[in-house]
C-alpha cells in the first residue's frame, strides 16, 4: 500500500529582535522553505523553556528548532548564551532518552539573514524527514 | 471565557494568492472562544480597521486575532485599533501569514493548511491574554552622538538648535572626520575645508553642545529616554582648558618622524601635535607612543615652551559617567586595507595610492601644498590610472574585499580625474571601471562633463597587474569594448578602495545591543520607514555607519536622525513595554536564580509578610522585578525553578497553548 508522503512536523522558536525578523526577511525575499516549519515568537531565545520542547515532543512533534541572536549581538546583551548552554544540556538530555540530536537544533540567524533563515529550514526539514516520525516521548493520550 | 474576533487579511493578492483566505476564516471559527471570522481586502487600511473596530461593538468581543502581516510591520496599528475600540491594545495577536506563509511557500492546499495552523495558535494565545498596561518612565532630556565626522556634527547641531544639549564623542584629537580630509567635492566641486570648518567652528561655539575629543565610550546601560553611558577621556597630556593651540610646542618638539595620520601617513607629524590648522578643539596632544619624555622621562621641551602651562605629563584617563535620553551612532566609515591586493603592488610602490591619499596630494594643506606630485620622487605625473571597483564589488573574492558597491567611488574618481585634467591638462588620465553609476542629482551630468569636456580616458574593464619597473608602473588591463589587452606605463596610479565600517562599530554595537548585518554595517530598524533608527529603541543611526553614502545623503540622514531624537526628547514621559517579567510571590522560593541572569539588574530580593492559611504569619525573602528597568527578555523565567517568574504578554501557558495548537 502506498504511504501517503511524510511531512514532519517542526516548530520553530524565532527571537523577536533576529530570527524572526530575518524568517520575515526570508518572506520578503519570497526565498522558499517547506511548509512544516511553524514558527513561534518569542521575545529572546532564552524565553524558551525546556518545557517547551518537551511539550512538543509530547504532543508529536518531529523536530525543534531554536534560532537566535548571533552570539554578542543579542538584543538583551546575553540571552542567547543562556539558550546555549540550556539546550547543550537539554539536547544531550534527550538524545539520552532517544530522541536524535538531528531533531533539535540551535541557529544563530540575524535580521539581516533571510537566506540563511531559509537554508536553515530547508536543511533541518531535510533531516528531521529523513529520520521520520518522532515517537519516543510521544503522549498517546494527546493523540493528532 | 474570551470572545475573539478573527480577521483575516488579503493583502491584495500577496496573501490570497497563496492562501484561501475565505477557508482560513471558516475554519477558525470553529476554534474555542472565537464567536466571529470574516475576512477583508486590507486589513490595515482605514476601511480595513473600522471594520474590526465595528465588529468589536456589535460581538461584544474581547480580544482579537489578525491574519496578516508580520507583527514587526503592524502590531502597533492593529493595538491602536483595538484601543480605538474600547479594548485593551495588548488582547491582539497577530498570526503572521504573509511572510511567514504566503510569501514563502507556492501552492495553496500547503498555504491554506498552514495558514490555518498559524491561526490556532494564535486564537490558543489570545484566549489566554490578559489586558496589560505599559508603565512610564522619565526621559533625559539630553543626546550623546558618537562620532564626529559630519554626519555626528550636523545631527548634533541640528539637537542643539532645537534647545537640547548635545554631546559628542569622538576618537580622534579633533572633529571632522573624512570630510575634513577631503579637497573638493562632488558634484558641485565646494572646497571641503570651506562648508565643513564653518559647521566645525559651529559645533565649538553652541552653548547646548559639548566635544568630548580622543574619548571613547566604554560602557552603555539602560534604555531608551535613560541611558548611563561611560566615555573614556583619553589623555592627551595637555591641559584642554588652558592650550590656546598657539602650536610653539608642535615647532619645538624633536620626535618629528611620525606618520601623520591626517595625510594618511605621506609626510611625518612631531609628536605633539594639532591634526590640521583648523582642528576643533584646536588643542595640541601627544601622542604617548612617541614623546620620549613620556617613554624615558627625557626631553620635556614642549613644557618648557608653552606659555600656557598647558602641558601635563602625568594626566591619566578620565572616565565621565553622563546619562543620556538617546544615542546617536555616527562612527562613519574607512577605506578597506590594500594589504590583499597586492596585484596592484600597492606595497611595492609608493606611487599606487589610495584614492584618500590623492585626495591629501591635491588639497592645499596636504603633504605637497596641493601640488600633484608623485610621492616616490616628487615628479609630476604625466599619466595617471584610476582603478575603480577595488574591493568593492567583490562577490568572488569576500575574503578579500566586500560584496557591496561603496556608493562613492565614481563620483569622487570622476572629481579625481576631471580636476586633475583641470590643472594640468598635459597629464593623461585613464579610469579603469566596471559600471559607472550616477544616480543622484547633477551626477551624471558630471561624469559626462569629465568624459565630454575634459578628456578623461574612461575604458570598460579591470586592471589584471600593475609591476613597477623603473621609475614607471606598467599596468595590464583589458578594455572590454574593444576586447583588447592594454598596456599602459603608468606615472601613478590611484585605487578606488572599497569603504567598510569603522572598526570601533563592532564593540560599538555589542555595547548597545544595536544589531549589524554581515558587513558591519548598522542594521535599519525597517529599511524603508524607518531608516534612521536602529531596532533598539533609543538608539539612532547617522551617516556610513549604516551603509555606504556621500555627504548630501549623509547629511540629510542626520538631519533625519536629529528629527527622531528631537521627538524622543520632546516627551516627558515615555510608555514602556508592559511585557515585562513579574514574579508571583506566593510560589518564590528566593533561590536568588532569577537575580543572577536578569541582565539588567532588574531583579531585587526583600522579606515580606505572608499570612498563612493557618492565620499565622510567615516572613518570607522573596523576588521582585523593577518594571521600569526590566526589558522582557525572560531569562529569569527560564531560570526560575518553582515556576514563580512568568513573563507577561508571552506567559508558559501561553506560549504552551500555542506549541499545542501547532502540534495538534
Amino acid at each position: 500500500m502506498q504511504m501517503k508522503e511524510y511531512k514532519p512536523l517542526i516548530v520553530a522558536f524565532c527571537c523577536n529582535w533576529c530570527s524572526y525578523a530575518g524568517a520575515d526577511l526570508a518572506g520578503n525575499n519570497r526565498l522558499n522553505y517547506p511548509a512544516d516549519v511553524k514558527i513561534i515568537r518569542v521575545p529572546c531565545s532564552c524565553r524558551v523553556n525546556p518545557m517547551f520542547i518537551l511539550r512538543a515532543f509530547q504532543r508529536g512533534a518531529d523536530g525543534v528548532i531554536l534560532c537566535g541572536c548571533h552570539p554578542g549581538d543579542c538584543h538583551y546583551t546575553s540571552g542567547n548564551y543562556y539558550t546555549r548552554r540550556r539546550m547543550a544540556m537539554l539536547f544531550s538530555m534527550l538524545d539520552y532518552l532517544g530522541v536524535e540530536r538531528e531533531r533539535t537544533r540551535v541557529e544563530w540567524v540575524s535580521a539581516a539573514e533571510g537566506a540563511k533563515f531559509a537554508a536553515t529550514m530547508n536543511d533541518f526539514v531535510a533531516q528531521v524527514t529523513a529520520l521520520g516520525e518522532n515517537k519516543r516521548l510521544e503522549d498517546l493520550r494527546c493523540k493528532r | 471565557m474570551q470572545r475573539i474576533g478573527v480577521f483575516v487579511c488579503w493583502c491584495g493578492s500577496n496573501i490570497a494568492g497563496t492562501v484561501d483566505v475565505k477557508a482560513v476564516a471558516e475554519a477558525l471559527k470553529a476554534e474555542p472562544g472565537v464567536v466571529y471570522s470574516t475576512d477583508y481586502q486590507y486589513m490595515c487600511s482605514q476601511a480595513g480597521q473600522n471594520l474590526i473596530i465595528d465588529a468589536v461593538k456589535e460581538h461584544n468581543l474581547t480580544g482579537l486575532v489578525i491574519c496578516s502581516c508580520s507583527p514587526r510591520m503592524h502590531e502597533a496599528t492593529f493595538r491602536k485599533t483595538a484601543a480605538a475600540a474600547g479594548l485593551n491594545p495588548y488582547m491582539v495577536e497577530i498570526a503572521n501569514i504573509r511572510e511567514q506563509c504566503s510569501w514563502v511557500h507556492k501552492e495553496m492546499p500547503v498555504g491554506t493548511e498552514k495558514a490555518i495552523i498559524l491561526g490556532k495558535a494564535a486564537v490558543a494565545k489570545v484566549n489566554l491574554n490578559t489586558s496589560l498596561t505599559p508603565g512610564e518612565s522619565p526621559v533625559t532630556k539630553r543626546a550623546l552622538v558618537i562620532g564626529g565626522g559630519i554626519a555626528g556634527i550636523q545631527t548634533a547641531l541640528d539637537i542643539a538648535d532645537a534647545g537640547f544639549p548635545v554631546d559628542i564623542v569622538e576618537t580622534k584629537p579633533t572633529i571632522g572626520g573624512k570630510m575634513a580630509q577631503l579637497d573638493k567635492t562632488f558634484p558641485t566641486l565646494d572646497c571641503a575645508a570651506c562648508i565643513l570648518t564653518p559647521k566645525m567652528v559651529d559645533v565649538a561655539q553652541h552653548d547646548k553642545i559639548r566635544i568630548f575629543s580622543y574619548s571613547e565610550v566604554t560602557e552603555v546601560k539602560g534604555f531608551v529616554g535613560n541611558f548611563d553611558v561611560t566615555i573614556k577621556k583619553k589623555a592627551r597630556f595637555v591641559d584642554e582648558t588652558k592650550c590656546t593651540g598657539c602650536g610653539d610646542c608642535v615647532d619645538k618638539c624633536p620626535m618629528k618622524k611620525n606618520p601623520n595620520e591626517f595625510n594618511m601617513g605621506m609626510d611625518n607629524r612631531s609628536a605633539i601635535y594639532i591634526p590640521f590648522a583648523q582642528a576643533v578643539p584646536k588643542v595640541a596632544t601627544i601622542d604617548a607612543g612617541a614623546c620620549t619624555m613620556l617613554k624615558k622621562g627625557k626631553c620635556g621641551l614642549c613644557s618648557k615652551v608653552c606659555g600656557a602651562g598647558a602641558i601635563d605629563y602625568t594626566q591619566k584617563d578620565e572616565f565621565i559617567e553622563e546619562k543620556y535620553g538617546a544615542i546617536v551612532v555616527a562612527t562613519g566609515f574607512n577605506p578597506i586595507s590594500m594589504d590583499k591586493f597586492d596585484e596592484y603592488a600597492y606595497s611595492q610602490s609608493k606611487d599606487v595610492i589610495t584614492s584618500l591619499e590623492f585626495e591629501r596630494l591635491t588639497n592645499a594643506a596636504g603633504p605637497t601644498q596641493g601640488k600633484l606630485l608623485r610621492p616616490s620622487d616628487g615628479k609630476h605625473p604625466h599619466k595617471i590610472v584610476f582603478v575603480q571597483c577595488v574591493g568593492s564589488r567583490c562577490a568572488a573574492c569576500a575574503e578579500k574585499g566586500k560584496e557591496y558597491c561603496s556608493k562613492i567611488c565614481c563620483m569622487y574618481t570622476a572629481k579625481h580625474a576631471m580636476l586633475t585634467r583641470d590643472k594640468y591638462p598635459d597629464t593623461e588620465v585613464y579610469v579603469f571601471y566596471i559600471d559607472v553609476r550616477t544616480p543622484g542629482k547633477n551626477f551624471d551630468e558630471f561624469y559626462r562633463r569629465a568624459v565630454e569636456e575634459y578628456g578623461v580616458n574612461y575604458i570598460k574593464g579591470m586592471v589584471g597587474k600593475i609591476v613597477p619597473e623603473g621609475d614607471v608602473l606598467k599596468v595590464q588591463a583589458s578594455d572590454l569594448i574593444s576586447n583588447k589587452q592594454l598596456h599602459i606605463d603608468a606615472d601613478l596610479v590611484v585605487l578606488a578602495a572599497a569603504i567598510e565600517p569603522d572598526k570601533s562599530a563592532r564593540p560599538l554595537a555589542t555595547m548597545l545591543t544595536a544589531s549589524m548585518d554581515t558587513n558591519d554595517f548598522f542594521t535599519e530598524a525597517h529599511p524603508k520607514l524607518r531608516p534612521v533608527e536602529s531596532p533598539t529603541a533609543g538608539v539612532f543611526l547617522s551617516g556610513a555607519c549604516q551603509g555606504p553614502k556621500d555627504i548630501p545623503e549623509t547629511v540629510s540622514q542626520a538631519g533625519a536622525a536629529a528629527s527622531k531624537v528631537i521627538g524622543l526628547l520632546c516627551k516627558d514621559k515615555l510608555t514602556g513595554n508592559p511585557c515585562i517579567a513579574s514574579a508571583n510571590e506566593m510560589m518564590c522560593n528566593g533561590c536568588s536564580s532569577c537575580e543572577r541572569v536578569c541582565p539588567y539588574g532588574a531583579i531585587t530580593y526583600s522579606d515580606k509578610e505572608f499570612r498563612m492559611p493557618d492565620r499565622t504569619t510567615q516572613i518570607r525573602r522573596v523576588a521582585s522585578v523593577n518594571p521600569a528597568v526590566c526589558q522582557g527578555c525572560g531569562a529569569c523565567t527560564v531560570a526560575c525553578p518553582s515556576g514563580a517568574m512568568d513573563l507577561k504578554g508571552f506567559t508558559n501557558s501561553q506560549i504552551m497553548a500555542e506549541v499545542d495548537a501547532i502540534c495538534k
